[in-house]
Parts: C-alpha cells; sequence; structure tokens
C-alpha cells in the first residue's frame, strides 16, 4: 500500500505531515497532564519515543508470525495491549537495576506509557496500512518524535503562560486545547509535502 | 440504594463530567467527532464497554490481587472492546473502515480504566455498572455535541443530509485536526463560565 514512500519518507511523515498527537489525536491524556514543565516533558517524550519503537517492532513481529498464521487476528487488541504493559515492566524492572538517574528521569513516567493512547495507536495503525517491518519500526521512531516535539513545545508555552492572564472558564484544559489547535494548524501546513494514507 | 445510583449519574453527566471536568479520554472526542454518524456508533460502543467491564471488575473485584488489577482490568475491557469490534465490522463494515484504529482505542480510553480503577474495585456490581453506563452516556452526550456542530460548520450536513445549502461557506478546518481542538475547547469554556457561575451564586 504505501510502497511508494520509504522509510525515511514514513519517519518523516510520522513527525510532521501525519503528527501522531495533532493530527490523530494520540495521546492526548499524558499531553494534557504532564506538559507543565520543559523537564517532565521531555522525560516523558523520550520514553515515549523509546516504548513506542521497540513495540511496534515487537507487535509487528507478533502479529505477522503468532497470529496470522492461526487466524487469530481478532485477538490483535489483547495481545498488542499485553505486549506493550509487558514490555514497560520490563524496561521498568531493568532500568531501576541498570540505572539510578535513569530511573529517577524515566521510570516515573513509564506506567503511565502503558495507557497513553498513542501507543497502542501506533501498532495499530501499522496493521491496518499494512507495513513492512522497517516501514514499522521508522513509522513507531516516527511517531515517537514527533509526540515529542508536540509536548515539549506545549510545555515551553505552557511554561510562558503559567504568568498571563487568561479568562476564568478557559484555565487549564481550555487554553491547551487551543494552543493545541493552533499548533496543529501550523503542522498542517506541511501537508502536502508528504502523506500517509 | 436507588437514590444512590440516581446521584452518581447526576454527577456524571454534569458535575464530574468526564469530559469537560475530568478531560479524561479527549483522544477519540477530538478523532471521531468530524462526522456525526461515526460519533453515534462509537458513543453505543463506549457505553457498552464502559457499563459491562464496570460490572466485569466489580464482580471480580475480591478476587483480583492488587499488584496486576490494572493489567486484569484492562484484559476485561480489551474483550469488550473486541466484541464491540467483530459487531461493527460484521454488521456496519464501512463505519468500521472510516472509524479505523479508533475502536481498538477504547481499550486505551482512559474513562473506562478511571471508572474502574476510581469505582469499580470499591462498589458493589449494580452501583459499578449504573456508574459505567453513566459515565459513558455523559462523555457520548459531549462527543455528540460537538460532532453536531463540527459536521454542521464543516459539511453543511447533518447525519450526511445537506442541511445548509449552497449559501453556507463551509469552514473546512472544522472537520480537520485543529476545528476538534477549537471546538472542544470553546465547550469546555462555555461549560465551565456556566459552572463557575452557578458555584459563585451557591456561596
Amino acid at each position: 500500500m504505501n510502497e511508494g514512500i520509504g522509510v525515511f519518507g514514513i519517519f518523516f511523515a510520522a513527525v510532521f505531515t501525519s503528527n501522531i498527537l495533532l493530527t490523530m489525536y494520540l495521546g492526548m491524556c499524558s499531553f494534557l497532564a504532564v506538559s507543565r514543565h520543559v523537564k517532565t516533558a521531555f522525560g516523558l517524550g523520550s520514553a515515549v519515543i523509546f516504548v513506542m519503537t521497540a513495540t511496534s517492532a515487537i507487535n509487528w513481529l507478533v502479529y505477522n508470525y503468532l497470529l496470522k498464521p492461526f487466524d487469530l487476528d481478532y485477538l490483535m487488541y489483547i495481545v498488542f495491549i499485553i505486549v506493550i504493559a509487558a514490555f514497560v515492566q520490563i524496561v521498568e524492572m531493568i532500568i531501576e537495576r541498570v540505572s539510578e538517574t535513569l530511573y529517577t528521569a524515566l521510570g516515573i513516567f513509564l506506567p503511565l506509557i502503558t495507557v497513553n493512547c498513542a501507543i497502542l495507536g501506533v501498532s495499530l495503525f501499522m496493521i491496518i496500512r499494512n507495513y513492512t517491518f522497517s516501514q514499522s519500526v521508522s513509522f513507531g521512531l516516527g511517531s515517537g518524535v514527533g509526540w515529542m516535539i508536540a509536548i515539549v513545545a506545549m510545555a515551553g508555552i505552557r511554561e510562558r503562560l503559567a504568568n498571563a492572564r487568561i479568562p476564568k472558564g478557559l484555565e487549564g484544559a481550555g487554553i491547551s486545547l487551543i494552543i493545541a489547535g493552533i499548533m496543529s494548524m501550523a503542522f498542517m501546513g506541511f501537508t502536502g509535502m508528504l502523506g500517509l494514507g | 440504594m436507588n437514590k444512590k445510583i440516581g446521584k452518581i449519574t447526576l454527577a456524571n453527566l454534569g458535575r464530574d463530567n468526564p469530559v469537560f471536568v475530568q478531560v479524561l479520554g479527549i483522544c477519540s472526542t477530538l478523532a471521531v467527532t468530524n462526522v456525526l454518524k461515526n460519533t453515534v456508533v462509537m458513543s453505543i460502543g463506549l457505553v457498552f464497554v464502559t457499563g459491562l467491564s464496570n460490572v466485569t471488575v466489580s464482580v471480580l473485584r475480591k478476587q483480583i490481587p492488587t499488584r496486576i488489577r490494572m493489567m486484569v482490568s484492562t484484559l476485561i475491557i480489551a474483550s469488550y472492546v473486541i466484541l464491540v469490534d467483530i459487531v461493527l465490522k460484521a454488521y456496519l463494515p464501512d463505519v468500521s473502515r472510516q472509524l479505523g484504529p479508533y475502536v481498538g482505542l477504547i481499550i486505551t480510553n482512559c474513562i473506562i480504566m478511571g471508572r474502574a480503577e476510581a469505582f469499580a474495585l470499591n462498589n458493589k456490581p449494580l452501583l459499578s455498572f449504573a456508574d459505567g453506563i453513566s459515565s459513558g452516556i455523559g462523555y457520548s452526550y459531549v462527543l455528540l455535541i460537538i460532532a453536531f456542530f463540527r459536521e454542521l460548520m464543516g459539511s453543511g450536513t447533518i447525519w450526511g443530509v445537506t442541511v445548509l445549502g449552497s449559501w453556507w461557506v463551509k469552514w473546512s478546518i472544522m472537520v480537520m485536526a485543529p476545528g476538534a481542538f477549537f471546538m472542544l475547547a470553546v465547550f469546555i469554556w462555555l461549560v465551565k463560565g456556566v459552572i463557575i457561575k452557578d458555584a459563585e451564586v451557591a456561596k
């Protein structure tokens, strides 16, 4: 289906034109909750990139070599969510042992990631669009990077906004959504450069 | 008991509404609301899943070890979502194709998880059922309102029927991504404005 654009094309499309957050609306919950400070946003963003890339690779393998041959496609959702949850758990355990600093930087975000819709969304999109293995990995990586760019930019804006006077009803979620809307318009400017189905 | 159910229901529809007060589960709020029909299908699916998964979690709440409770509730939710997905594929293949991965993403919809965590784990099945259904409905009606305006302004149609004639300049931005963000923001703004006023009067 997407043979026209290669691995790099998919990567850039996932970062800019089809940004997972601003055009597919995935991962909004943590986007709104954890975008108060640039530093935490950066931490969560890097955790997401890592988990997203790894799980899209694992899920691709599981889907194509375990589920498809046995006609178990309908179990896809359950299997994917288990893979993601298990992967997150394992990563959390490993970095807890290996590096104290990394754990304090990323560890607290890991449990949040299991319920981040973006992670599951990437796996589902890659199945629907029939990506090959390398395409899936670059799609996962690209979506992760795109998500991080969006959340870090958002956190930067919100840090500035902390001192601004905002209409009462718009405080918190309201204003963040409007910012997200404006950012999404900016990202729409990239459309036409590259497209993902 | 009945009084309690009523109270929970009202709270979930209004004061504790999952979308505009708790700002949960808005991924799909935004994604499916460009066409009214898809939104209705999505909402029905969601109410079904929240209601039943809440009951199941509540029935099993004494058996679930606390350490893995998230995992167990996710699995319960996922099984119901698979049911919804299969039914959709069989009876409404067009809608199912348009919704694409968003049906599957009901699993990670924070509302369902949130209700299971916060309510079903500590309450009796019947109460949990009421809670699940009502937060599902509280979520759905916000979705429907947003979808109504987005479809009306974005394509001049309601339920696929042209309502606004050719004199209407379509706001195509409403059916695209930014429109969803603006619409939800405006909605939250209006609702919060009303609630804040109410709170001040109550004082």
